[in-house]
């Protein structure tokens, strides 16, 4: 009986990091294994170090004038397609995502769909966000005078570690929406589907180096985003133990990075509301003052 | 041509000053727990004015514990309108004081009398009677419809505008429903004081404003108390660092306004004149004791010698001395330790090569004063065009083309103001856009409203003081 066909075999993909719109793997050549959460092997994902760290960093920073001088009408097209791209990947979003997180096939798709909804929510802020936090500023005297907000520049991101997707979108959007790059150390256990996301960030005209991703270790990654002199700001949402937490807030403290401090008690629940609090942390206010007069 | 002056100094009669000033704990002026004394001295003529208290940790534990119950029992839970009403019964009583309060300040800072009555004292007013109008319209601020307090704030402010900075401080904290412990420092401890007792002419409930003085050592007390739940600090960057660490891993917010070292950019086409009266103002305004100074001066290189010129003449006229006399344009440098480091800072400057130019100018024989003095020939890579000196000393610089003059402005840790002089509106805007900086003067330079912003970027700190972000600062959810 020869002409039974064995089954195809899969061709698997090769999960690597995400940066300056490229995917190189780890400088260190290693990686990790990334389980299901049965404990079965899901794949090998790159195990980032200090130097992807400081390429990643650089690459943020290159891209930090171009897209922050971008206009917000610009800015918010632009995440919108990336509502679209994943909206086209919704299948294979909510089937990594099952499998990564353990989810029921259901609950793998509100998540993703979730996502997208959300992706959507902040595309719309990009050109409100000044108007809501902005002002012009009454002063005694003949001067107009006036505030807008800014983004600080080049932000680390320490992406929740049990929403590998909701929560790393509800993270990023908000942070990158307004003008800021982004350097996110994904989901410690749950990698994949940040690295899957790279693609379709890849492919929605977001210029290179305005979102970079590494997948790692907290324990190694983060104290060196925490201590770069030239990050602006880090948000540690991700990281869940409170003396790790300290620690990097004490290394952010060296050149005073803005702190998004990890939320009390369990992670929040990313289905809820966002409200502007993750859209405004990232900002700076700059106000401007000039004569009136003839 | 020279003008002569005849002396018209300002009367010190209209202060009473006492020997010595317990801590303001509760309501009342109490002696210390566990500290001790220390004399404050006014920097013009090195005599002693009073004995001022340097508050202990109990005495610390005490107002965060007097601060901690009126915010319970009193102040957190009475209605805006009627926290509205107390402040501005505060800000009225400055202003009916408003002499008393400038001869005061002038005394124990060292700054020109035409200064604290013409800008300090009017701000103070000012800045209560903006937050006072807050307190009863919290909902409107953007953070929902019943924004909460922190609770207590733990405020240290610096020496060089000390009842502006308490003003900026204690008026958004107590219009949002907070209480206050704060720490004035130790050079400048008298118009704090003074706040005190204003306190008590309103009637204020004991405890919703504690003073404590003290230096480094009660501000830190303060600052880790873990009473506080809101901590504000205005001083250097290094404290500010320190202040950061302090509160690592704590639940506590804080808004912290530190170092500059403003560029203040002249291009080609500015209005010369006004431009070099921004600059005098942008350097030499309260001795240069401001951290938004404008003291790296970046000159498009078509009009150096014209600005140099005129800049030159100009500081020739600048009066220095007695700060309590009306005609002084600039007085005392506060203390002898912040001499020493604007000497210091100033003599590295020309070691490293840069050329120092003063007007000539008498100084009185006691007292701690410095000259208004320029560098030329300043690189970026110089001390003098990279540290805060904090004081009358300007380093000049110069550039081609505006993206230089924007590469260079922005080539510092600091971010906390900048100006700018042209007379193309679109470049003024462009360069406003390009500059890292809280606050941009655009032929302007020192402008401070209640109702402006005021804080900055990267190492300059982070938070803003001034307007509704400077309230929302002191409320949950607003922190931003």
């Amino acid at each position: 009986m020869a002409d039974t066909k064995p089954a195809r075999l899969d061709v698997r993909k090769t999960y690597k990091l995400f940066i300056g719109g490229g995917f190189p793997r780890s400088e260190s050549g290693r990686s990790y294994v990334v389980h299901d959460t049965e404990g079965g092997f899901l794949a090998n994902a790159a195990l980032a170090s200090r130097k992807d760290v400081r390429d990643a960093v650089v690459a943020a920073r290159k891209a930090f004038p171009g897209w922050s001088g971008r206009t917000p009408y610009n800015r918010g097209q632009i995440v919108y397609r990336v509502a679209e791209m994943l909206e086209g990947r919704r299948a294979q979003f909510a089937d990594e995502v099952a499998r990564g997180e353990g989810l029921a096939t259901g609950d793998a798709e509100a998540a993703v769909d979730a996502s997208i909804d959300r992706l959507v929510w902040y595309a719309g802020w990009a050109d409100k966000v000044a108007q809501v936090v902005g002002s012009s500023n009454p002063v005694a005297g003949p001067y107009f005078d006036f505030s807008v907000p800014e983004p600080t520049g080049v932000v680390a991101v320490v992406a929740p570690q049990e929403s590998s997707l909701l929560g790393l979108v509800s993270v990023l959007a908000p942070v990158i929406v307004s003008g800021n790059t982004a350097v996110v150390l994904a989901s410690e256990a749950r990698p994949l589907p940040a690295i899957t996301f790279t693609e379709v960030l890849a492919t929605s005209d977001l210029p290179g180096g305005v979102v970079n991703v590494l997948t790692g270790r907290i324990a190694e990654v983060a104290p060196w985003l925490a201590s770069h002199m030239d990050v602006n700001a880090i948000d540690l949402t991700g990281v869940r133990d409170a003396d790790t937490a300290r620690e990097l807030e004490l290394a952010a403290a060296e050149n005073l990075k803005r702190v998004r401090r990890p939320d009390p008690g369990d992670e929040p629940d990313w289905t809820a509301d966002q409200g502007t609090a993750r859209l405004t942390w990232p900002l700076e206010t700059k106000t401007v003052w000039h004569p009136i007069g003839i | 041509m020279a003008f002569e002056y005849a002396p018209a100094p300002e009367s010190r009669a209209i202060v009473d000053l006492k020997s010595s000033y317990g801590v303001f704990i509760d309501g009342e002026f109490v002696d210390t727990a566990d500290g001790h004394t220390f004399k404050s001295i006014s920097p013009a003529t090195e005599e002693v004015l009073a004995e001022i208290t340097e508050a202990g940790p109990a005495d610390v534990d005490r107002a965060v514990a007097a601060a901690r119950r009126a915010y319970d029992d009193t102040w957190s839970t009475m209605p805006g309108a009627e926290r509205a009403k107390y402040l501005y019964r505060i800000a009225r009583i400055v202003q009916e004081r408003s002499r008393e309060l400038a001869v005061l300040e002038s005394l124990d800072n060292g700054k020109p009398i035409r200064e604290s009555r013409d800008v300090d004292l009017p701000l103070v007013a000012a800045h209560l009677f903006y937050y006072a109008g807050w307190a009863d319209k919290l909902e409107y601020a953007g953070l929902g419809p019943d924004p909460r307090p922190h609770g207590v704030a733990a405020q240290v402010i610096p020496w060089n505008f000390p009842m502006l900075m308490l003003a900026w401080k204690i008026a958004p904290a107590l219009a949002a429903g907070n209480t206050v412990v704060l720490k004035p420092a130790e050079t400048t401890s008298l118009t704090a004081l003074a706040f005190a007792e204003i306190c008590r002419q309103a009637d204020l409930p004991p405890g919703v404003v504690n003073i404590v003085t003290g230096a480094g050592d009660t501000g830190r007390a303060l600052v880790e108390h873990p009473g506080v739940d809101k901590v504000a600090f205005t001083g250097s960057t290094e404290v500010g660092k320190a202040i950061a660490r302090a509160v690592a891993g704590t639940a506590k917010k804080v808004t912290l306004e530190l170092g500059g070292k403003a560029a203040n950019i002249i291009f080609d086409d500015a209005p010369l004149d006004q431009a070099v009266e921004g600059i005098i103002n942008g350097i030499f305004f309260n001795q240069g004791h401001v951290c938004c100074a404008g003291s790296r001066l970046l000159v498009q290189e078509s009009v150096y010698d014209d600005v140099l010129t005129s800049l030159k003449r100009r500081m020739a006229t600048l009066r220095v001395g007695d700060p309590l006399d009306k005609n002084t344009d600039i007085g005392a440098i506060n203390s002898a330790e912040q001499l020493a480091k604007i000497r210091t800072l100033s003599d590295i400057g020309e070691a490293e090569g840069a050329e120092r130019w003063s007007p000539p100018c008498e100084l009185p024989d006691r007292g701690y004063w410095f000259r208004p003095t320029i560098f030329t020939g300043v690189s970026q890579a110089h001390r003098i065009a990279r540290e805060e000196i904090f004081g009358p000393v300007l380093s000049i610089l110069t550039f081609r083309t505006p993206a230089e003059a924007v590469e260079k402005a922005n080539n510092t840790p600091y971010g906390l103001s900048a100006g700018v002089w042209t007379d193309k509106g679109s470049r003024i805007l462009w360069t406003a856009n390009q500059l890292k900086a809280g606050v941009v003067w655009a032929n302007t330079f020192n402008r401070f409203d209640p109702t402006s912003p005021f804080g900055g970027y990267k190492e300059s700190g982070y938070g803003r003081e001034g307007g509704k972000h400077g309230l929302a600062a002191y409320l949950k959810g607003g922190e931003n």
